[in-house]
């Protein structure tokens, strides 16, 4: 059974007359132990999938699913006293942007010990060395030291070690990470993705990466989800979806990155941009930009449908593409 | 043989910054020493990582400041003997692209009127043929003529970067500086833009300096890269040598570092250590030692200067041996 399974998830903003639907019937399953990736561009939804399923969006947005489950547990229906036992303890988050998801306020040690309070019940000397532990465990040096120092005295990089320790405080079963590496350098990038990776090997536990970022997600992850305006539009696993791309965007995502095009002066590009809140198109959310588009994709709305190595919302996937 | 529109011979530029009441100022040496030649219709890339330098760098050439030492010379006129009206006919001669195309536009002005202002300063052209060089330049650029009369908030990002390169290029400048001009942008705007600057370069014999942390972009642009740490340039060479044979450390690390998705464009793992040290208190000696693998006694003392090998320049004492 899955650790985490999602089935036609849908989040609406604004009022009922005129809603905007910022994630569009999402399927998702994450498994004990694997690292599963979203990708898309800004605005696909791939946030707000993941504050729907945490409760983030209450009172802002509707969420509407067949299922939204963690560990058994519906999330749907869940009481907010029951949420707080879980989101913190086993599903636990880091953000993008570390130099803003601490309290400035605080000391470092004190945010992680917070944590272990809260959901564990610890104190005193207990409290201190188990702290120290996970400062040592996200391979911070003079980590003594530095349990007393302010989020501003540390750098972008070691900001995210400690958002990754409080992360694992409670040894989740689930680590969501929202763009953990976009805000960081290139070789503190490869430094913090090496650490994520191997406490999730460590740990057995389940991972889910968002990220803009084709290439981190192909280095790493085991299967991976491409969000477009909201939808799901093709999941696979790695590398097989980076090799033999079936849905359209997944392709001219794949094609636009720099490392596709060597030796070519012009790069390859998807014409137009990702369909606004007014001008989302009846039929097929790509048809607009999509250079197969047909009739149909112009009238009617793909459903996800599995096939042999995943799943894909089009009407026309690329299977015979695969040959070459 | 092509001509040398800028030349900067060991450009420094030292900041004083205040440590506090009554205590004695410090000095940020942000560069060190860079010297490079461009040449007409070529991109030289800037590579390296937050507080290398790079961005000083472009104030410095595009004349927004002074440098504390060393020289520049733009298209055979030497800065620190020009008069201020040379001085001001010469800003008009290179001009920027910057980051956030958000924060560089102007938020009550119509983007019609904000591409003439270069022309309303620098020309004496009347108002109508203003008008039709804008109206010209927008079409170029992949704007609609019903985006003069616009404010930027009705942009998208991508389009905003047009407007953006637009406005740079009004004075048909010899030189633009673009500073991380795509890395706000997501993966399919990024290609529009680059294949926009390429055009652009095809069209007016621009030479670009193109400052990036992302080396899959560089890699697509450039000709020749100048690799900086701390500032000072580590490695400069031909776009060529320098991804097919990179002979400093910190290059070699910089482009592993960098995640590909391609598995046949993945390179060996070289892993550093630590963070990027402060620029306020540098480490004595190569500022790379103190994260090099390669590090001896030499390069805690010695200060290693760019010299020619294989073709390229590097600043290393050990290239030889690394590299044999």
């Amino acid at each position: 059974m899955s650790l985490l399974q999602i089935k036609n998830l849908s989040v609406e903003f604004g009022n009922a007359a005129n809603p905007f639907r910022a994630v569009e019937n999402l399927d998702l399953s994450v498994n004990q132990g694997e690292i599963v990736g979203i990708v898309g561009e800004s605005g696909s939804g791939k946030s707000v999938t993941m504050m729907a399923m945490m409760g983030l969006l209450e009172g802002q947005g509707r969420i509407v699913a067949d299922q939204l489950e963690f560990d058994g547990k519906n999330l749907l229906t869940i009481s907010a006293r029951e949420r707080r036992k879980i989101v913190g303890k086993d599903i636990a988050m880091i953000f993008q942007d570390p130099m803003t998801s601490l309290n400035p306020s605080y000391t470092v040690g004190y945010q992680i010990m917070e944590v272990l309070k809260v959901h564990q019940g610890l104190r005193g000397a207990e409290l201190k060395a188990r702290a120290l532990e996970l400062m040592e465990l996200v391979e911070i040096p003079a980590a003594k030291t530095r349990l007393e120092a302010y989020p501003h005295q540390l750098s972008g990089g070691m900001s995210q070690r400690v958002m990754i320790a409080v992360a694992l405080a409670c040894n989740p079963k689930l680590l969501i990470a929202d763009e953990p590496t976009t805000a960081l350098d290139v070789t503190i990038q490869a430094q913090i993705m090496e650490l994520l990776v191997n406490l999730q090997k460590e740990r057995n536990m389940a991972l889910l990466m968002i990220t803009h970022d084709l290439a981190v997600i192909a280095e790493v992850a085991h299967r991976v989800a491409v969000m477009y305006a909201g939808q799901v539009v093709e999941e696979g696993t790695v590398p097989r979806l980076f090799q033999h791309p079936v849905h359209p965007y997944t392709e001219a995502l794949l094609a636009s990155i720099p490392e596709h095009s060597k030796g070519a002066r012009r790069l390859t590009t998807l014409p137009g941009i990702v369909p606004g809140q007014y001008d989302r198109p009846k039929g097929c959310l790509l048809s607009p930009r999509c250079p197969y588009a047909q009739e149909r994709c112009r009238a009617e709305r793909p459903a996800i449908t599995p096939y042999e190595h995943g799943a894909v919302r089009c009407f026309f996937p690329l299977f015979d593409k695969e040959a070459k | 043989m092509s001509q040398t529109v800028l030349q900067a011979r060991d450009l420094t530029r030292h900041y004083e910054v205040s440590q506090g009441f009554m205590k004695p100022k410090a000095m940020v040496k942000a560069l060190n020493g860079v010297s490079f030649e461009l040449k007409v219709g070529k991109t030289l890339a800037v590579v390296g990582e937050s507080g290398c330098g790079k961005s000083t760098l472009a104030r410095q050439l595009t004349l927004i400041e002074a440098p504390t030492a060393g020289s520049l010379v733009l298209d055979g006129v030497d800065i620190a003997q020009a008069s201020k009206a040379e001085l001001k006919a010469m800003r008009s001669k290179v001009q920027m692209v910057f980051q956030n195309p958000y924060a560089s536009l102007n938020p009550r002005q119509k983007i019609g009127d904000q591409l003439g202002e270069p022309l309303l300063i620098n020309t004496k052209l009347s108002a109508k043929e203003r008008e039709e060089k804008v109206r010209a330049m927008m079409k170029r650029v992949g704007l609609r003529p019903e985006h003069y009369y616009r404010y930027p908030h009705m942009f998208s990002g991508g389009q905003r970067q047009r407007i953006a390169i637009a406005r740079a290029m009004m004075l048909q400048p010899q030189i633009v500086v673009a500073d991380e001009p795509t890395s706000a942008l997501d993966v399919s705007i990024q290609a529009q833009v680059l294949n926009l600057f390429m055009d652009l370069q095809e069209e007016f014999h621009t030479a670009y300096v193109f400052i990036s942390h992302n080396l899959a972009v560089v890699e697509h642009v450039a000709d020749d890269v100048m690799v900086m740490y701390l500032g000072r340039a580590v490695e400069v060479g031909s776009k060529e040598a320098i991804y097919s044979q990179p002979l400093h450390p910190y290059t070699k690390a910089l482009l592993s570092a960098t995640p590909s998705v391609r598995e046949e464009d993945r390179r060996a793992k070289i892993k550093i250590s630590g963070e990027l040290p402060s620029p306020l208190n540098p480490p004595t000696g190569c500022a790379f030692h103190k994260r090099c693998p390669f590090a001896t006694e030499r390069c805690s003392q010695e200060v290693p200067q760019l010299r020619e090998l294989a073709g390229h320049q590097v600043a290393c004492h050990h290239a030889e041996s690394i590299n044999a």
